[in-house]
This record gives structure tokens, C-alpha cells and sequence, in this order.
């Protein structure tokens, strides 16, 4: 006791949660570097946002003003008409979707076998699976063209999607949550007579859901974001994704930066929308199993 | 309603064998209880009777049948795990549903069975809550009602008090014995707690290093013991054990002054300055209610002995006579360890 007497500042820096606040001057130091940090960060997004909203003349002043002034919506229409967006975000909505789905539906499979079903060499085959991971698109991405056109999807849905509906990534994480679940409830629900699929749909999925979610959220993400594969199967102005849009409006309009700026605001939109819906899913998920209990 | 049937049951993970060739029958409507100490196959016992577990040879058979290549939920058993393995997104009544539901049974008919194990079991006013917000004492509930609802010939249950704190571990003891009255249905009961053993079991069947040591009434196991490790492994303190060729002992050995192991109960033995069986006070303990000596003998052996606190308790220190009771002591062969004759 007569020790701590003449410290009762240790007391107050705990908070009422047990967490320890850190002490005043560290949290300056550290609040700066954060400040710093999303300044860095979002002033191109910012840039980005207050160029799509204001007249060309007013882009090109300088100094430039980060305050956007007048406020117009014409570069967002024009980027639209000239760019053909609507057709360009319907595809890769459906892209988008279709490969998530996919993906979703392959890797809870995949998942659930590596972890509940017995079979021979199954670490074997995990681990070739995984390795897959290793392996860059682009190693693969010829093959996968000769594939596609030898199927005649070149200029179609499945040629964008097919390639994609599997994944390594989110099998991994997923059987990583599925592994984090009691032996016992599997062997309980043995018991009770659920068979694999009933067991999956019934227990597993739902209690696997904040990683499900991140799974479908990160698919989500790299599936909008993809250019190169959309770039290589599709010809057809009608059949390109919005990534490709983006860049043909931004080779055939380089001299006017807000319709560029207006269009990669558009194509962003989506994701930044999904972002801010399931963030707290998306970290939950990735940190799911990483600690057990 | 059904008897079960172990024969040569044995069962081997790799290099380690887990369980050792045991032979048991259990009667319908038995209350057994497989006690043992962590590790010694008992909880191996009980999959391998779910079917959980593939036996590496022998067979098990229910109600006649042998089940070995039967699915687990077609052999007509139930079983209550040790964490209770309740699904957590589900409502109590769902969880109880689980079961039905694989049987197709019509939604009227599971409602029914479903209030009725909830009633059975006390936990009707929890069929709407998720075991999240539920008490061990409930969740043990819970897994209870899951078990009996679709009334199984023979239920398993593997540790399922080891969760639940000291007085509601009494309680529900007594509940789970109402319990089997009730059900007139075969138990086989997993632990590692003797006292649940002596307090639950019709018969104990101690199992130790994955052979079967003993089965019998629980008085039976504690008053006749089939071996060293059966004395050593029942009782609280268990059973003294001396090595050695008792010259002065009031009851001749049987073994023709061979050397031998002696055994008595902390209980049969009395502290008598003319007591055949010399030692030295190590330590007194109390407990309230009784005391607990403990002394060393010539050869370096410890011998518990309990006391009434009324007695004269001797100091630490104190040389002391030991009698054990006459007709109380157990006699052991030293090599094999098996109780002679």
C-alpha cells in the first residue's frame, strides 16, 4: 500500500472499461500523426470530388481553391452521356455480383470440406490450394484466354465471370473460422441427425457470418476493381466494365481532368458505399480465428 | 428401452490404445457409471457407444444389435456433451427441435414433445431464449431436454455436471437420478468424480489405463476393490497400501509369508499405543468435521488415517500405534496387483 501512496495518477489513467488511456502528451503526438495520415489520404479523394463537382475553368486555377466553387453537376452528366457509364456500370454490376456469389458459394464448400470432411491427403491438397495463392493473374491469364475463346464466351458474362468463381483466399479464411467452431457442436449435430449439407446451412453458415461477410465484401472489391481480364475477353463496347470506361474517357478526354474526375467518382462510388456498410464485418472477419474464444 | 453390449471393444490412435479390449453388458433401464481419472479411455467408451468414434476391433451392440456400422443418429441414442454443444443462434426450442426435425416428424406432433421435455426438465419459460442468456444450470437443462426429446433407448452423457458450480452439481446429481427413475431408460454416465459414481450409479465400471478395472454396485467397488488401482483410485483419501511381510498382523496373510500388499481405509484403522503397525505424525489436517493424520511408517510408506475431532488428535512428531480393523484390511498380490482371496 505504501508504495503506490504517492502515485494515484496510475488510478486515473484507467478508464472506467479497464482500458489504459494513453497519457496526454503521447496522445498529441499520436492524434497528429493520425491527422497527418488521413490528410494524406483523402486529399486526392477530396481533389477528386470537389474537380467532379465544379465548372473546367475553375480546375485549372491557380492556386487551387479546396473549397469547390460555383457548385455544378454538369462534368458528372457529361462524363455519363460521353462515357456510356450506364451501360459500363450494369456490366460490372452484374460481373461484380455474379463473381462474389460465386466465390461465396465455392469457398464455404471448399471450406467446409477441408475442415469437416475426412478424406485422403487432405492437408496435401489444402496446402496446393493455398499455394495458389502464389501464383500471379497474370501467370495464368493466357491460358485462361485460350480457355474462354475456345468455349466462345469472348464478349460475354461467363467469359468475365468463370474465371473467378473460386477462390483460394476465401476458402482459406473461411476454414479458418469453420475451424474455430467446438468439435462437439459437429458431433452434437451428428448426433441429432443432421447430415453435411443440413449442418453447413443450419449451424455453420450462420455462425460463420461476420467471416462470410468478408469474404463477400473482399470479392466484391477486387471483382469491381478488376481491369486487365475485362480488358483481354471483351471487344465489344457494350460488354466492358466500368474500369475500361474509365480509362477510354480519360485517353479521349485528357485535356478535360473533371470529366475524368467526375467518371472515377461514379465508378468509386459503389465500393465506398460497400466500404462504409460493412467495415466493422470486414475487419471482424479478417481477424476471425486469429484468436481463439 | 435397451440394453448394451461391449464385446473385446477396442479402440487404438496410432501407437496409443485408448481403449483395451473391454467386455461390459449393461442392462435395460441401468444407471452406469464409467469413472476413471483423465485420460483412461472412459470418454473414448462413451463415442465409441454414440458412434462417434469407429472401433479398431470388437463389436457394440444395442438392444441386440450390433451397431458398429450404424450411423450415430440411427443406433437410438442421445447424448448430453460435457460443454452441452447447444447451437447458439438458436432459441431453446429450436434447439430442442433439432432432433425432431431430422426425425420428419409433422409440426403439431414436434410442438407437443418439445413443450413436453421443456416441462420435464423445468426450463418451459426459457423455449424463447438463446442459450447466450441462459445459466449453466439452464444450458445443462437445455441439453437434457435435446437428449430426451425424441426418447432414446440408451442415453450417453459425458461429464455433464463438470461445468456447473458445487451446489448446483448436488442438486442437479439428485435431478439426474429423478431423472432416470423417471425415464425408465439405460444411462451411461461418464466421470471422473467418484462421489457422482457412489451417489448416481447403480453399478461402477472403473476403467484405468483403458482396461475395464471393475464393475459393480459402487458399496462393492468400495468395499472390495479388484485391484491396487481401483483402491488407490476410490476413496477420499483413498486406501492406504503398505508393502510388505506383516509378521504381527492380527490377520494372517494369505500368502504364506510371501511378501504383500496391505490395504485398510483411513477410516478402519485406529490410533491404539498398542497397535500393531508402527509410525511417526507427519501432519494433523482438520476439516470441520473430521481430521485427517498423516503418518509415515518403517519402510517410508504414508498412511492417512481419519479421526474424529472429538478424539485425542497426537502432535506432529508423535510416534504412534496403528490398528487397522480386523476384517477390514484388503490383502494385494505386490506383482500383478490384483486383490487375493
Amino acid at each position: 500500500m505504501a508504495r503506490n501512496a504517492g502515485r494515484p495518477s496510475s488510478l486515473e489513467s484507467v478508464s472506467p472499461r479497464g482500458e489504459r488511456r494513453p497519457k496526454p502528451k503521447r496522445s498529441v503526438g499520436r492524434y497528429t500523426l493520425l491527422s497527418l495520415t488521413a490528410v494524406t489520404l483523402l486529399l486526392p479523394v477530396w481533389v477528386t470530388v470537389s474537380g467532379a463537382i465544379q465548372p473546367y475553368s475553375e480546375v485549372l486555377d491557380y492556386p487551387a481553391s479546396l473549397i469547390p466553387w460555383p457548385l455544378t453537376t454538369e462534368p458528372i452528366r457529361e462524363a455519363w452521356r460521353i462515357a456510356n457509364l450506364d451501360r459500363y456500370l450494369i456490366n460490372s454490376a452484374v460481373v461484380t455480383v455474379l463473381i462474389m456469389i460465386g466465390q461465396v458459394v465455392t469457398s464455404v464448400l471448399a471450406a467446409y470440406a477441408f475442415t469437416f470432411l475426412k478424406f485422403p491427403y487432405r492437408r496435401a491438397l489444402f496446402a496446393l490450394f493455398i499455394g495458389t495463392l502464389m501464383v500471379p493473374t497474370e501467370v495464368t491469364i493466357v491460358a485462361n484466354f485460350q480457355t474462354i475463346r475456345s468455349l466462345g464466351w469472348l464478349d460475354s458474362y461467363p467469359g468475365l465471370v468463370a474465371p473467378f468463381l473460386a477462390a483460394a483466399f476465401g476458402t482459406f479464411l473461411l476454414r479458418q473460422a469453420f475451424m474455430s467452431l467446438p468439435r462437439e457442436m459437429e458431433e452434437a449435430a451428428r448426433m441429432d441427425g443432421m447430415g453435411h449439407l443440413r449442418f453447413m446451412w443450419e449451424v455453420v453458415v450462420p455462425l460463420a457470418r461476420p467471416a462470410i461477410g468478408a469474404v463477400s465484401v473482399f470479392s466484391f472489391l477486387t471483382a469491381w476493381n478488376q481491369y486487365l481480364w475485362p480488358l483481354i475477353v471483351t471487344t465489344d463496347p457494350d460488354m466492358r466494365t466500368v474500369q475500361i470506361g474509365l480509362r477510354s474517357l480519360a485517353s479521349a478526354n485528357l485535356d478535360e481532368l473533371n470529366l475524368v474526375m467526375a467518371g472515377t467518382m461514379i465508378a468509386a462510388l459503389p465500393i465506398i458505399v460497400i466500404l462504409l456498410l460493412f467495415q466493422k464485418q470486414l475487419v471482424r472477419g479478417l481477424t476471425a480465428g486469429a484468436v481463439k474464444g | 428401452m435397451a440394453g448394451l453390449q461391449l464385446d473385446a471393444l477396442t479402440k487404438r490412435f496410432d501407437d496409443t490404445l485408448a481403449v483395451d479390449a473391454i467386455d461390459l453388458d449393461i442392462a435395460d433401464q441401468e444407471f452406469l457409471v464409467l469413472l476413471g481419472p483423465s485420460g483412461c479411455g472412459k470418454s473414448t467408451v462413451l463415442r465409441l457407444i454414440a458412434g462417434l468414434e469407429y472401433p479398431s476391433s470388437g463389436t457394440v451392440s444395442i438392444g441386440g444389435r450390433i451397431v458398429n456400422d450404424v450411423d450415430p443418429a440411427k443406433r437410438d441414442v442421445a447424448m448430453v456433451f460435457q460443454s452441452y454443444a447447444l447451437y447458439p443462434h438458436k432459441t431453446v426450442a429450436q434447439n430442442i427441435d433439432v432432433p425432431l426435425r431430422s426425425q420428419k416428424l409433422p409440426k403439431e406432433t414436434r410442438s407437443e414433445m418439445i413443450a413436453e421435455a421443456a416441462r420435464a426438465l423445468d426450463i418451459a419459460d426459457l423455449l424463447g431464449r438463446k442459450p447466450a442468456q441462459l445459466s449453466g444450470g439452464q444450458r445443462q437443462r437445455v441439453a437434457l431436454a435435446r437428449a430426451i426429446v425424441r426418447r432414446p433407448a440408451v442415453f450417453l452423457m459425458d461429464e455433464p455436471l463438470s461445468n456447473l458450480d458445487a451446489a448446483l452439481r448436488v442438486q442437479t446429481r439428485a435431478e439426474l437420478v429423478d431423472l432416470h427413475d423417471r425415464l425408465d431408460t439405460t444411462f451411461v454416465y461418464v466421470t471422473h468424480d467418484q462421489v457422482e459414481a457412489m451417489t448416481m450409479a447403480d453399478r461402477v465400471a472403473v476403467i484405468q489405463e483403458g482396461k475395464l478395472q471393475q464393475v459393480g454396485p459402487p458399496s462393492e467397488v468400495y468395499d472390495e476393490p479388484a485391484n491396487t488401482m481401483v483402491a488407490r483410485f476410490i476413496g477420499t483419501p483413498p486406501m492406504n497400501l503398505i508393502t510388505g511381510s506383516p509378521t504381527k498382523a492380527p490377520e494372517v496373510a494369505p500368502t504364506d509369508g510371501r511378501e504383500v500388499v496391505v490395504g485398510f481405509r483411513p477410516e478402519h484403522v485406529a490410533i491404539t499405543p498398542d497397535g500393531w503397525l508402527r509410525g511417526k505424525v507427519l501432519l494433523v489436517e482438520s476439516l470441520g468435521h473430521e481430521r485427517l493424520v498423516h503418518c509415515e511408517v518403517p519402510g517410508g510408506e504414508r498412511v492417512t488415517i481419519r479421526v474424529d475431532p472429538d478424539d485425542a488428535i497426537p502432535h506432529d512428531g508423535e510416534p504412534i500405534g496403528l490398528a487397522p480393523t480386523p476384517g477390514r484390511i484388503h490383502w494385494f498380490d505386490p506383482s500383478t496387483g490384483r486383490r487375493l482371496p
